[in-house]
């Protein structure tokens, strides 16, 4: 068994969201980064799956050098080898485009990542990397088993779930509860130091789309406190003031 | 720009997300052809919001959601029609279905996207970022474009004409056909969580899932969907599919009634792009308030009756 986990570099859930140089760039100023809380997911279900049935784990991430950090902190949590693309990661095309290269023929059995990344929360690099490479993909999926060459899963659907089967190799987009997150162990982030990262240049492959400026939502008002005998008065705010109900 | 906008049905329903769809395919091309899979018992909604042309898919063999198929069958239609532009809802379907759309048509695509597009100069949209924390003006490059909006943030045109239905029946690839869904879940009947107006999200203020009729009673009142908090859902308290924040659902209601939860971070994060919301918590300094129009700093089992209440009243 061969899994690929791509994992994003993203700021930490409760980072404060600020642009600089005109708003064209993320302002990484105190921000801490981590491995995007969906792709963690991914990641702790692989170890399981290894621990299950065998293989190994490669982490995929398309960044600059400074995401060497959460990569090797995926090589503690249990991945055995790690690949860098050497590019920052401009949109989801051009990372599909560098996964795709590198998954082609790497003879993957599986190719995991999160949901979506936490910092552009598109969620389509699966389903590219799935059409790029002519294979399966699924997203949001909740749980994952193998059976042989076979895999069920259960995927999210408004409302509800949907239950699936389907041949390896694919793509999957994962979500709690899927696994349980990991936390590195001493000896696994002592091991991390020394396994394999390679740094490989990126495919020629442009991005199609292009930020041109950042923008911050407007900041909220003060709220508006409503006594609890009071009802009648909230209820005339929803229906006559903002006239949402 | 000739425009095919992706609609999708729920128990038999076109999708409110998927009429803001057409509507925004509406405003952008004038001209839009929509594509359906399924028996659809409201057809005439996707002409009034704005197509003048419907294909729809009978097929048996997409009668249920199969991402591959009917992301070929969407390529498919829109070199049929010659459509540069896809336009879609934001959905558990649309997201896989419309990236592999993209790579079939070589198209730019952009996801969670906020409002109509600058098109002064090319194709710019504002796309919501940082689980709604932010936004990008993003520019679009090439000759095809595929936009996912988010919801709620389209209004719908109500005056479009009726649309000629056409039947559509794509070619069908077996290759497409080897994930086999073996079973569907799904609540009945309920107000989709994401597609809702109006949402009434319960916390661990609540105590525990026994007292969820509280939750239900306002929401059915006000034609409202369920939500909960994370520690709610991890408690399995409520199923995860209402689970609202960061790793969970992004809502963008009208309306977000939040009981009995603090507001972390990564709640709002799922909440931060609803119009208004309104906070019900005994502790005065529970940090969603920070994020509410409305507050009420009480007891849950104290307000949700007197509230419910006074919806009735106000009812009539």
């Amino acid at each position: 068994m061969k899994i690929l986990v791509c994992i994003t570099h993203v700021p930490d859930t409760t980072s404060r969201i600020a642009f600089t140089e005109g708003d064209t760039k993320f302002d990484k100023n105190g921000v801490q980064f981590i491995i995007g809380p969906y792709d963690d997911y991914a990641l702790a279900r692989a170890v399981e799956l290894k621990e299950q049935s065998g293989g190994s784990i490669t982490v995929l991430n398309v960044g600059e050098a400074d995401t060497e950090p959460t990569i090797r902190k995926a090589l503690a949590i249990g991945a055995d080898d790690a690949i860098r693309i050497n590019a920052f990661p401009t949109d989801g095309l051009f990372v599909a485009k560098q996964i795709a290269a590198v998954a082609k023929d790497g003879g993957y059995d599986l190719i995991l990542m999160g949901r979506e990344s936490i910092d552009f929360n598109g969620g389509q690099v699966h389903g590219m990397v799935g059409e790029l490479l002519g294979i399966p993909s699924v997203s949001p999926v909740m749980t994952l088993d193998l059976e042989g060459s076979n895999a069920k899963i259960s995927r999210e659907i408004e409302g509800g779930k949907e239950y699936m089967e389907l041949p390896l190799p694919f793509v999957a987009g994962c979500q709690e509860p899927i696994a349980e997150w990991k936390i590195p162990n001493m000896r696994g982030i002592m091991s991390a130091r020394t396994k394999p990262l390679e740094v490989m240049d990126p495919t020629g492959d442009a991005p199609k789309t292009t930020v041109s400026k950042f923008e911050l939502p407007p900041a909220k008002g003060e709220v508006k406190l409503i006594d609890p005998d009071n009802m009648d008065e909230l209820v005339d705010l929803l229906k006559n003031d903002a006239k949402i109900i | 720009m000739a425009a095919l906008a992706f609609v999708e049905i729920d128990e038999g329903k076109v999708k409110k997300s998927s009429l803001e769809a057409v509507s925004y395919a509406h405003a952008v091309a004038g001209e839009v052809t929509a594509i359906v899979f399924g028996n659809v018992s409201d057809i005439e909604e996707i002409g009034k919001a704005g197509a003048s042309k419907v294909l729809n898919v009978t097929d048996e063999k997409l009668a249920t959601a199969n991402i591959m198929a009917y992301s070929s069958a969407i390529a498919e239609a829109m070199n049929q029609e010659g459509s540069d532009l896809l336009v879609l809802a934001k959905s558990s379907l649309g997201d896989p279905v419309s990236a592999r759309v993209s790579i079939k048509v070589d198209a730019a695509l952009a996801s969670n996207v906020a409002d109509l597009p600058d098109t002064s100069s090319g194709y710019t949209v504002k796309k919501s970022i940082y689980t709604g924390k932010a936004f990008a003006n993003t520019d679009l490059s090439g000759d095809k474009k595929i936009i996912i909006i988010k919801k709620n943030a389209i209004a719908i045109k109500e005056d479009g004409g009726a649309a000629e239905v056409v039947e559509f029946s794509p070619t069908i690839n077996d290759a497409d056909f080897t994930v086999t869904t073996t079973k569907v879940e799904k609540a009945e009947g309920d107000i989709l969580l994401p597609e809702a107006d109006l949402v009434v999200s319960g916390g661990r203020g609540l105590k525990g899932p026994e007292n969820w009729g509280l939750i239900e009673d306002l929401a059915k009142t006000l034609g409202a969907a369920t939500g909960c908090s994370k520690p709610v859902s991890d408690m399995d308290w409520r199923p995860h599919h209402e689970h609202v924040g960061q790793t969970g659902i992004k809502v963008s209601p009208s309306l977000y009634i939040a009981v009995g939860i603090s507001g972390a971070i990564q709640h709002l994060a799922g909440v931060n792009s609803s119009k208004y919301i309104l906070v019900i918590n005994k502790d005065p300094e529970a940090p969603f308030f920070k994020a509410a129009d409305y507050g009420v700093v009480g007891d849950a089992f104290d307000v949700l009756p007197k509230l419910t209440e006074a919806v009735k009243k106000a009812q009539g």
